[in-house]
């Protein structure tokens, strides 16, 4: 019998503790694959955040190391800068990235550090039981705004690969989702684009995956997916903000 | 390795580079902006890597990551900016990585003055992150101390496996003294390769971690990290006496203050005192076998703050009726007549 599919040799055989209908798990196999592809798996480093990735250390059959909140790109550059020949990974929530870490992302993509960030934006905190995040929509509720995100009041979402491509540093910035098999299949084209980026020496890379959080949304799996398309993709919009690789779309 | 003439700040890096650190990630602050300024231009020369981080937070998260990929890797700065410093410290801490911190301190609290102070004692000594941990904290009190003390932190941080905290301030970063140089390993140091993020190759995978999401492997690993301070409480105790053989009052001072009261202790002699001085060179571990003394009569601690350490000195001679203090704060510098009237007070007077 012939294997048509088998699971990625970057994951470990630990159970994930995601919720169902959470894209870090389909996120974190595309990783894998991607690296596994590569044949960077003996390689990687990993810098997970804190947040619902907090444990991904475990899932991930290669190097990592766990964060202080929102500092991932800092670590990275940390290691990155000892050991240039590594592909180092930041793997990223929203509250992390976009909020208390919002200084750090701009300044390594600012520097070009030559690192691969991968960020999960599901406008919500989902680890600390579903308060508002900087990429929570306007009008959508969160224990700390029971009452909807009021723009007047609590101010506005940050569209982060929109920020980050002002900026003169990265080379390569794409916003994905992973509702759909298309989206899935796009997703891991961002991904391993993104850590050719850095393999290939040229610089910063950064894949934006608009993403899912059904318990802290209060929807089923499925229910939370068309919120993704309905909601959060017209605020958030896929596609590739900036490419210097000279590739192209 | 004949001397030279150096400033403070300068000499501290260039004593960095001897000892085979190859990392400086910093943030400017005054008085200790000479640091990273030194090392922005000497550290490229030998293959090393400067980086002039975003904020002091992003310097230590940055420090973490190359502690963890295996390099010796020094930050420095000056109290505003280790108060900021001490999240990624704690981290550091937690995950047994090896790092060198040096702190010019200045007059505090908040952002206080640029002028020289002693007032982080507590920050840096008891713990200025969360949780139950320590650093090792070295008080050089001139420039050549603060070079032999940069070299010897970075075999004390490799050796044990944590961050050393050179505790220093901004009269010594700023001030031009002669030194010399001369780092060879004082212990024999463990590879790191069992540990140090490499990616895996054909081995296992390594993990830095920080979580411990069980609250029984948290207390488990707290206990790990209690058997290393006792180790190093045990092992690592330093000072210097001064005309202390036959004393009956003795100073306790250190740094920039020990300094100013040697020359105190002097003037108090050549008047009939039978006083000298304790220095304590490390501040953690505390040197409590220094205190082990029936002969003295009182402890005279002398500090730039409002007697932060003097804490430590009643617990070190298990005397609080002991212990006399006479501070300076706030980026004033004592004199040292002040501390020769604070003696002649605590003493008895004019002889």
């Amino acid at each position: 019998m012939s294997v048509v599919y088998e699971k990625s040799k970057g994951l470990t055989d630990v159970k994930l503790h995601y919720c169902p209908g959470c894209a870090h798990g389909i996120v974190h196999k595309l990783l894998a694959e991607c690296l596994e592809e590569m044949s960077e798996t003996e390689n990687a480093i990993a810098c997970v955040p804190v947040g619902c990735a907090v444990m991904a250390n475990k899932y991930f059959n290669f190097d990592a190391i766990q964060c202080a909140h929102g500092r991932a790109p800092a670590t990275a550059t940390g290691i990155k800068r000892v050991d240039p020949s590594k592909i180092v990974i930041t793997y990223q929530g929203d509250g992390d990235l976009a909020s208390i870490g919002t200084c750090e992302i701009v300044h390594a993509a600012a520097r070009g550090e030559k690192i691969t960030t991968i960020f999960i934006n599901n406008g919500i905190y989902g680890m600390t039981g579903g308060q508002m995040a900087p990429t929570t929509l306007p009008g959508m509720k969160a224990t700390t705004a029971k009452h909807g995100r009021d723009v007047k009041v609590q101010g506005n979402p940050i569209r982060v690969s929109e920020m980050l491509a002002t900026l003169d540093g990265p080379v390569y910035i794409e916003r994905v989702s992973v509702t759909t098999p298309g989206q899935v299949a796009q997703a891991k084209k961002a991904i391993m684009k993104a850590l050719k980026v850095q393999k290939e020496g040229l610089g910063f890379g950064f894949v934006e995956v608009v993403s899912s959080c059904p318990t802290n949304w209060g929807l089923t799996a499925v229910k939370a997916m068309e919120y993704v398309k309905e909601k959060m993709i017209p605020y958030y919009p896929l596609g590739v903000f900036k490419d210097l690789t000279g590739e192209g779309k | 390795m004949a001397k030279v003439l150096m400033k403070g700040n300068e000499a501290v890096g260039k004593a960095a580079i001897e000892a085979g650190c190859r990392f400086f990630f910093g943030y400017p602050i005054t008085p200790q902006s000479e640091v990273p300024e030194y090392l922005s231009e000497e550290l490229p020369k030998v293959g090393g890597t400067f980086v002039q981080a975003e904020s002091e937070l992003a310097a230590i998260n940055m420090v973490y990551g190359a502690a963890a990929a295996g390099a010796r890797v020094l930050t420095s700065s000056s109290s505003p900016g280790l108060a900021l410093k001490q999240e990624g410290i704690g981290y550091i801490t937690n995950a047994d990585l090896p790092a060198v911190v040096i702190n010019m301190m200045r007059g505090g609290p908040g952002l206080g003055t640029i002028q020289p102070g002693q007032a982080d004692y507590h920050m840096c000594v008891k713990g200025g992150s969360n949780g139950d941990y320590h650093n090792i904290v070295l008080a050089p009190a001139s420039v050549q101390e603060a070079v032999d003390m940069v070299m010897d932190a970075f075999d004390l941080a490799d050796f044990y496996r944590t961050p050393v905290i050179i505790l220093s301030d901004g009269l010594i970063g700023q001030m031009m003294e002669p030194v010399e140089f001369n780092y060879s390993p004082k212990k024999d140091l463990p590879s790191k390769d069992a540990w140090a993020l490499k990616g895996k190759g054909k081995g296992e995978k390594h993990m830095i971690v920080n979580l411990n999401m069980d609250a029984e492997d948290c207390e488990n690993h707290n206990i790990a990290l209690q058997k290393k301070y006792d180790e190093i409480e045990a092992n690592e105790q330093d000072w210097e006496e001064y005309c202390m053989d036959d004393a009956e009052y003795a100073f306790v001072s250190y740094g920039t203050s020990a300094r100013i009261v040697k020359s105190s202790v002097d003037t108090l002699r050549a008047a009939g005192y039978k006083v000298g001085l304790i220095r304590p060179k490390t501040l953690y571990p505390f040197p409590v076998k220094a205190f082990k003394r029936e002969n003295i009569k009182k402890y005279l601690d002398v500090e730039m703050s409002m007697g932060q350490m003097a804490d430590d000195v009643k617990l070190a001679c298990n005397d609080v009726n002991k212990v006399a203090f006479y501070g300076r704060t706030g980026g004033i510098i004592l004199t040292p007549e002040e501390v020769v009237e604070f003696g002649k007070s605590v003493m008895g007077g004019d002889k």
